[in-house]
């Protein structure tokens, strides 16, 4: 896992647009192995946005969030040229960071 | 006066005590697993700081009318309103009714889209927690063809 996040962000008039896909099992605690296990769960919990360093953006998520997770927001101020960058962290506390330019 | 088999005792029990303590799955403090654990919707937003619940125009969810596909529910969440503390995304019938907690900072738009698993056919919610704690929802029902929860 840890594949790079794919992010977009997109500035129209004073704000930017920001899309992120992330690469992520978001295993639920719901499912069962071929076995009868339950698999366990295995999700990002905490999802944070800065915008040139500075954080924009916290977000807490279940187990609900789909695989291989997409998320979009809406950064107030944001111009082309500006750093983006969003951080994940499951609760197994691996985490990644990945950063893009407005465009 | 302690006998060294009641000391063993107390030190197996404290052993035990933070092995389960130190499980990692929920080692973060900042995690508010009470409110991810909450099976209805009512509970979820009481713990995640919402306090009088109110029905608003203001708060929009969007989210398809049929899903074919349970697994994939592109869901969103957004409102125009000053003073937004939390945005939530809620699926009444799942195991965990919350899905994703936003906090909402001044720099960016109460505006929030992502894409959830449902196990069944339920009313989704958007709730946008005020910074005086009051919760306001919308609420979409989205039928879902095929579950996303189960194997």
């Amino acid at each position: 896992m840890a594949d790079p996040m794919r992010i977009r962000a997109q500035a129209s008039g004073d704000k930017a647009t920001v899309r992120v896909l992330m690469s992520h099992e978001m295993e639920s605690g719901q499912r069962k192995d071929s076995a009868g296990n339950t698999v366990p769960a295995w999700f990002i919990q905490e999802v944070t946005a800065t915008h040139n360093g500075k954080q924009v953006l916290a977000a807490e998520w279940g187990p609900a969030v789909s695989k291989n997770p997409f998320l979009q927001f809406v950064v107030k101020g944001a111009k082309a040229g500006d750093k983006i960058a969003v951080t994940w962290k499951d609760n197994k506390g691996a985490t990644r960071t990945d950063e893009a330019t407005v465009s | 006066m302690q006998t060294r088999r009641e000391t063993l005792k107390q030190s197996a029990v404290v052993a035990g005590l933070l092995a389960t303590a130190g499980f990692p799955q929920y080692a973060q403090a900042a995690f508010n697993k009470a409110a991810f654990d909450a099976k209805s919707v009512q509970d979820a937003i009481k713990a995640a700081g919402g306090t009088s619940l109110a029905e608003s125009k203001d708060v929009t969810i969007t989210g398809p009318d049929i899903a074919e596909n349970g697994a994939v529910v592109p869901l969103g969440a957004s409102t125009a309103l000053p003073g937004v503390k939390h945005m939530l995304i809620l699926v009444e019938k799942n195991p965990a009714a919350l899905v994703a907690m936003f906090h909402v900072s001044d720099a960016v738009d109460a505006s929030f889209s992502t894409r959830a698993k449902m196990g069944q056919s339920s009313d989704v919610y958007a709730v946008a927690i005020m910074n005086d704690g009051k919760a306001l929802w919308a609420k979409k029902e989205v039928k879902v063809t095929l579950g996303g929860c189960g194997g």
